[in-house]
């Protein structure tokens, strides 16, 4: 590929930003590359296979799991959101289809999403006026769909002090806008 | 200023002294003040004026209940109007002035209402403007508002933040008395995560204002003790300055928690106040219980109050109301305030209890069957006027009266599902009825357990019954021992004697009078009686006075309290601000915008942008010299058809779609036929409803065997997927389908004008001449080693493509786009020129998919494949949507190049009349066409495609224009398609 | 309100879209039903004050649609399903 492609964050910047404030640290991801997996009717027993062959975790509803070059979180019956590095895997699609072949349908999702990596202490003080969802009671490798600033966003618990979220990417300002207000109004 | 009637005692930090000012007066105040307590102590017992006589009042209460102290508090653009002394925590520096008053609360131009009550009596709107609207409207309303009237609003911008959030919890405590704080005591210890809310600053309700002990220590300590506890348990939150405003489906109840309102300023960065969203799946409502009056003659005046509110003043601020009291009861709760006022050493003139027999207070004057039938004084009280056993009156001076007829449980929430409350005999008041919200228990006097003891026992019984519920174990423990005493009431709701100006609802000025007027006029049921007087209405929402009005109609008709009923409570419990329920999202955070891949380069090009849904996208990019947008969308639309121009296209929904059967899902969602579309090539389909009406439209590509890519308008981007889901997982749900969203992942551009191929095949790695890449071709591709799509799709009517690549690149795209572009000279277009030219063309878009055509309508009856199944097919051919008059697409023109018409305009023959009859349809779309030199529009039109080269008129009354148009086809620009295939 | 989603969990009514009576599953077949048939299951629905079964979808969750059966007077939920299942056992497949 030329050179010449300078990529954006969806943010607008070259560089992915990074903002503190008090214990919390928001860090804006742009080092991953996405694909949606499905899979196809009647083909659960190859799609397990390709899966367990390439290293594809298929965690179950509501759930993430990190893997080795992949990792993965459930977002509807059938369907997957798998992560890879961007660097080594920016074209995550053609690195998954031919193992997959004919037994799941596998769209690049990459940038149809910006990602916010939230950490800290005090994450549920944060979240309860973000979403609706139960931090503090949710159990570690938690992924599911939520509202946040009028946004569907996904939100993963990884620990109790890091949450990711992937929130539509043309909203990038406006939900990074939400975490900054909140953030001050809990501190 | 001194504190003149400040006692001793009470939950005050006199240590610190808060100055703040009423109506430009400076008084003094200590942290643990409200507003009412520290102007009481100041010895100011008038602060405001009632809503429709203009009669002078005081607060009668010491809560959220209050009618009558209302006050603008602070200044500026943080004004807030109707705010309540009684519960407006003391600050240094707060300023508030009084309401409803001209030219000054002392002397109030408009009480010259009072003079004329008898103009102003219930009913009087309905009954004096049965006049001539326009009379009403600009002479009467005006007026009326002025003269009656609550706060006024700042009118300025609110320059606090509001935020939203949501809570979990097993148990939701609603009130911290001593039935919410044993409630969530138990629930605590038991382990359970529990939410303590209470509207007041300082939790323990009752106990901080009665001077019963609990457990052998002071109610307040024992209060104190147990909230201290409950602060060391992670599983509890305790919540002060925290409404529960409303209760909702499935344990779901609605908090306002005033973060700052106890500060002059909120802290840089916080929330004046936060709306929560509670999440509970048990709650006890520990609410306790509202005082309400006696009415009588003259009882509004300032001095008078509930006797429970004296009492507070008393024991919790250590302020006497009055130099001299007295006390009007029909219970025993009404003479603990002579007893406790007694015992602060104040001077308690004489308790007036409308009860016979039983024992007499010691050492107080304890008037038994008696009543109080007038008051005196001008701006407060000076006497009442007491009707004796005996039968004779006297005149006993006092400067405060505290007035007990019982106490009314805060049923209010249970209510909020339509539950209606019950009466019990024995305490003379409503009490929680069945069929409240699910999950929703009452404990303490908010179910009639009126003593301190019935509300610990309560509270810890409803903890318990809820957490079993719940499969969690909760242990009783000792109950701290309290006072058990009943309330031994005689009812008595009003006094007999006087005209019948004796206050029910003071907020709205509801007097006994009004009530028997009601009567009198048949409208006797509650919800005839609320709307007829007005009772019960306005921001406390008669908490003090409905009662109170009911009791009354109940003797009057002589029909039993409980059969005369209650009106239904509604959320809010107390008033919230608009600003809260907005939240953040309001001006330019109303929503999150949505920005295009080009936004930048197109800010740095000083583009003008337009809202479409959330997106903002390029409307026109003017350049130097460009004085009106015409100018600026004119050059880009002649400058597209000469040369080449860009758009950014990123906004119309893209969904990909794959499977085994993605062709046959295609043909079932379509009007036309997918299944047969080849690899590599598009096609324009058309999506019908199941009623056979227009859904939305679009370009969908093959871009493998099983890969479809679909496009959607950017309106319909969320519901068409939604659509398609519904189709996949309800109808066919089966088929080998699977879906997702792929709008934001990619930045999509239209490439339109002579010159498209010239400049793609600059960057393209791939030969696309026609030849390689025919019209409506479509595919993968690569743009300078970058991976991309290609489709030679056209909305402008040139020669064109929609170039796609990952979304992160969009911003290079457009560079390099216009560096390839820079030797074609060419430019960027907006949504403007879009419109223009897609109009030329005789496309339609928004307008024209107005959810009420069909494909017939728009031209496009051919489009519906009836070989197949497909939603809407069937119900398309209904006769009714299929009449040979009905509303084809059409264009239209001005005769005179020169006239203007307009969007909206309807659709007449010359000479007809201008009237429904001669609607002959109407203009969905209008543009200038540069290319025509004119207006030109489209629309439907009756039998339009007959109607080809006649001339009609363009009626429309809200731009009063009649303008002679001539109908032609709606392909003003290329009809045969040339420039596209070229 | 609360929906007790079957794969979820309880999950706040805000979250979904509602569509209307599940009758809307019972397509007919538009190359062997006409018009009647098509407007009867088009347009005529029952109204019931009580239990109701309808279809709602999880836009803001999994994009799942579901079958709830509600009582529209007390607004209690008795049984939530995935609408794919019940589809398919009322016979829907391709």
């Amino acid at each position: 590929m030329d050179k010449a492609w300078k990529a954006l964050t969806g943010l607008g910047h070259e560089t992915a930003e990074t903002v503190e404030i008090g214990p919390y640290r928001i860090v804006e991801r742009f080092d991953v590359a996405l694909a949606s997996l499905a899979v196809r009717r009647g083909q659960d027993k190859g799609f397990q296979a390709a899966a367990k062959k390439l290293g594809v975790p298929l965690p179950g509803a509501a759930r993430h799991e990190a893997g080795k070059v992949f990792s993965a979180f459930w977002t509807t019956p059938e369907m997957w959101l798998v992560e890879a590095d961007f660097a080594t895997h920016e074209d995550i699609v053609s690195a998954l289809k031919p193992g997959f072949a004919e037994t799941a349908s596998i769209t690049e999702q990459t940038d149809a999403w910006v990602r916010f990596d939230v950490s800290g202490a005090g994450l549920v003080a944060l979240f309860e006026r973000l979403t609706n969802l139960d931090l503090a009671t949710l159990p570690d490798g938690f992924a599911s769909r939520t509202v946040i600033e009028h946004l569907g966003v996904y939100l993963i618990r990884h620990s109790a002090t890091l949450v990711t979220l992937y929130g539509p990417r043309s909203s990038a300002q406006g939900l990074l806008h939400a975490l900054e207000v909140t953030v001050k109004s809990v501190l | 200023m001194s504190q003149s009637n400040r006692i001793s005692g009470g939950q005050i930090d006199r240590s610190k002294t808060f100055r703040f000012t009423f109506d430009g007066h400076t008084y003094t105040g200590h942290p643990g003040d409200t507003l009412a307590s520290a102007l009481l102590a100041n010895g100011v017992r008038l602060m405001g004026r009632s809503f429709k006589y203009h009669r002078p009042r005081g607060p009668i209460s010491a809560g959220s209940e209050e009618p009558n102290a209302l006050v603008h508090l602070r200044s500026g653009a943080r004004q807030e109007p109707n705010t309540r002394a009684t519960v407006a925590e003391l600050f240094d520096g707060l300023e508030a002035t009084s309401q409803n008053a001209w030219p000054s609360l002392k002397l109030d131009a408009m009480a010259i209402n009072d003079r004329l009550n008898s103009f102003f009596t219930a009913g009087f709107y309905y009954k004096t403007f049965m006049w001539p609207a326009a009379f009403w409207e600009k002479v009467y309303e005006p007026i009326i508002r002025r003269a009656a009237g609550l706060g006024a609003l700042s009118k300025e911008e609110d320059p606090d933040e509001y935020d939203k959030g949501f809570l979990h919890c097993d148990l939701l405590v609603i009130g911290a008395g001593p039935a919410g704080l044993m409630a969530a005591l138990t629930a605590g210890r038991a382990g359970a995560r529990v939410v303590l809310a209470d509207e007041d600053f300082r939790m323990g309700g009752r106990l901080n204002a009665e001077t019963h002990e609990v457990g052998g220590q002071a109610g307040a300590d024992w209060a104190a003790g147990v909230v201290a506890e409950l602060a060391a348990m992670s599983n509890v939150r305790l919540m002060t300055r925290t409404t529960i405003v409303g209760a909702f489906d499935h344990g779901i109840y609605s908090a306002v928690e005033r973060v700052s309102d106890h500060l002059a300023v909120p802290m840089a960065g916080k929330p004046r106040q936060t709306l929560w969203r509670i999440y509970s799946k048990r709650a006890i409502l520990a609410g306790g219980a509202t005082e309400r009056p006696i009415a009588f003659e003259n009882n509004d005046r300032p001095g008078i109050m509930l006797a429970g509110a004296l009492r507070a003043y008393a024991n919790r601020w250590g302020v006497a109301a009055g130099d001299r009291v007295a006390v009007f009861t029909n219970n025993d709760d009404g003479l603990r305030t002579a007893k406790d006022l007694q015992a602060k050493g104040v001077d308690v003139a004489a308790v007036i209890d409308s009860r016979e027999g039983g024992d007499l207070l010691p050492g107080i004057r304890h008037l038994q069957g008696t009543q109080v039938i007038d008051s005196s004084g001008g701006l407060g009280l000076k006497s009442v006027t007491v009707r004796l056993a005996n039968g004779k009156t006297e005149t006993i001076s006092c400067t405060a009266l505290g007035v007990s007829g019982g106490w009314n449980p805060n049923v209010n929430i249970t209510s909020h599902h339509r539950s209606r409350p019950e009466w019990r005999e024995d305490i003379a008041a409503f009490v929680p009825g069945t069929g409240g919200p699910a999950g929703l228990t009452a404990a303490g006097a908010a179910n009639g357990a009126l003593s301190t003891h019935g509300a610990l026992l309560t509270g810890q019984a409803q903890a318990i019954a809820a957490l079993t519920d719940l499969g969690l174990t909760a242990k009783a423990a000792n109950l701290p021992k309290a006072e058990d005493a009943p309330i031994a009431i005689s009812p008595l709701w009003y006094v007999h004697e006087g005209k019948g100006r004796a206050w029910i609802d003071q907020q709205n000025d509801v007097t006994v009078k009004d009530v028997k007027l009601a009567h009198k006029e048949n409208f006797t049921s509650v919800e005839h009686l609320k709307r007829y007087t007005t009772l019960g209405m306005a921001t406390d929402q008669g908490k003090t006075g409905n009662v109170l009005g009911i009791a009354v109609m109940a003797e009057l008709t002589g029909q039993s309290i409980p059969a005369t009923g209650t009106t239904i409570y509604r959320p809010p419990y107390t008033p919230v601000a608009m600003g809260t329920l907005a939240g953040r999202s309001r001006g330019k955070e109303f929503k999150p915008f949505r920005l295009t891949p080009s936004h930048k380069w197109a800010a740095e090009q000083g583009a003008i942008f337009v809202e479409v849904g959330n997106w903002l996208r390029t409307q026109w990019v003017p350049k130097p010299g460009e004085t009106t947008w015409r100018e600026s969308v004119d050059r880009e639309v002649l400058a597209t058809r000469r040369l080449v121009g860009i758009c950014d296209v990123t906004t119309l929904g893209k969904i990909d779609i794959q499977g085994t059967d993605a062709g046959a899902f295609l043909d079932k969602v379509y009007a036309n036929t997918f299944s047969t579309l080849a690899v590599g090539k598009c096609r324009y389909g058309l999506m019908l409803r199941e009623d056979g009406m227009v859904f939305d439209d679009g370009t969908t590509a093959r871009m493998g065997e099983h890969e479809f890519v679909m496009t959607t308008t950017t309106a319909n981007a969320v519901t068409v997927f939604r659509h398609l889901e519904y189709c996949r997982q309800c109808l066919w749900p089966d088929m080998d389908v699977q879906i997702i969203s792929t709008t934001e992942a990619w930045a999509q551009f239209s490439v339109a004008g002579p010159n498209a191929r010239k400049l793609l095949q600059k960057i393209v790695d791939q030969d696309i001449s026609d030849a390689a890449f025919p019209y409506m071709g479509a595919g993968n591709i690569t743009v300078q080693g970058l991976r991309g799509r290609l489709f030679r799709i056209s909305f402008s009517g040139e020669l064109a493509y929609e170039i796609a690549v990952p979304t992160r690149y969009g911003d290079a795209m457009i560079r390099k786009l216009m560096e390839a572009g820079a030797e074609f000279d060419a430019i960027v277009y907006g949504t403007e020129a879009l419109g223009v030219m897609r109009i030329e063309k005789g496309h339609v878009a928004g307008g024209e998919l107005n959810g009420q055509s069909t494909a017939l309508n728009m031209g496009l009856g051919k489009m519906v494949s009836k070989k197949k199944d497909s939603i809407g097919m069937v119900l398309s051919q209904r006769e009714g949507m299929n009449q040979p008059d009905g509303y084809r697409l059409v264009g239209v023109k001005p005769v005179d190049p020169k006239a203007t018409i307009s969007a909206g305009s309807h659709f007449m023959e010359i000479g007809a009349p201008v009237e429904l009859a001669s609607d002959g349809g109407w203009l969905t779309s209008k543009v200038y066409s540069p290319h025509l030199g004119s207006d030109i529009a489209l629309g439907y039109l009756k039998a339009g495609d007959q109607k080809i080269g006649r001339r009609m008129r363009a009626v429309n009354f809200l731009t009063k224009t009649d303008t002679e148009v001539e109908i032609v086809s709606p392909h003003f620009f290329d009809p045969e398609g040339e420039r596209l295939r070229g | 309100m609360i929906i007790n989603h079957p794969i979820l969990g309880p999950r706040d009514a805000q979250e979904f879209v509602y569509l209307g009576d599940a009758n809307l599953i019972n397509r007919p077949d538009g190359m062997t039903a006409g018009i009647e048939v098509f407007h009867d299951y088009l347009y005529n629905r029952d109204n019931p004050a009580g239990e109701h079964r309808e279809l709602w979808y999880h836009e803001q969750g999994d994009r799942s649609w579901l079958v709830v059966t509600r009582n529209t007077v007390t607004h209690e939920i008795l049984k939530v399903e995935m609408a794919r299942d019940v589809a398919k056992a009322q016979g829907r497949s391709k």
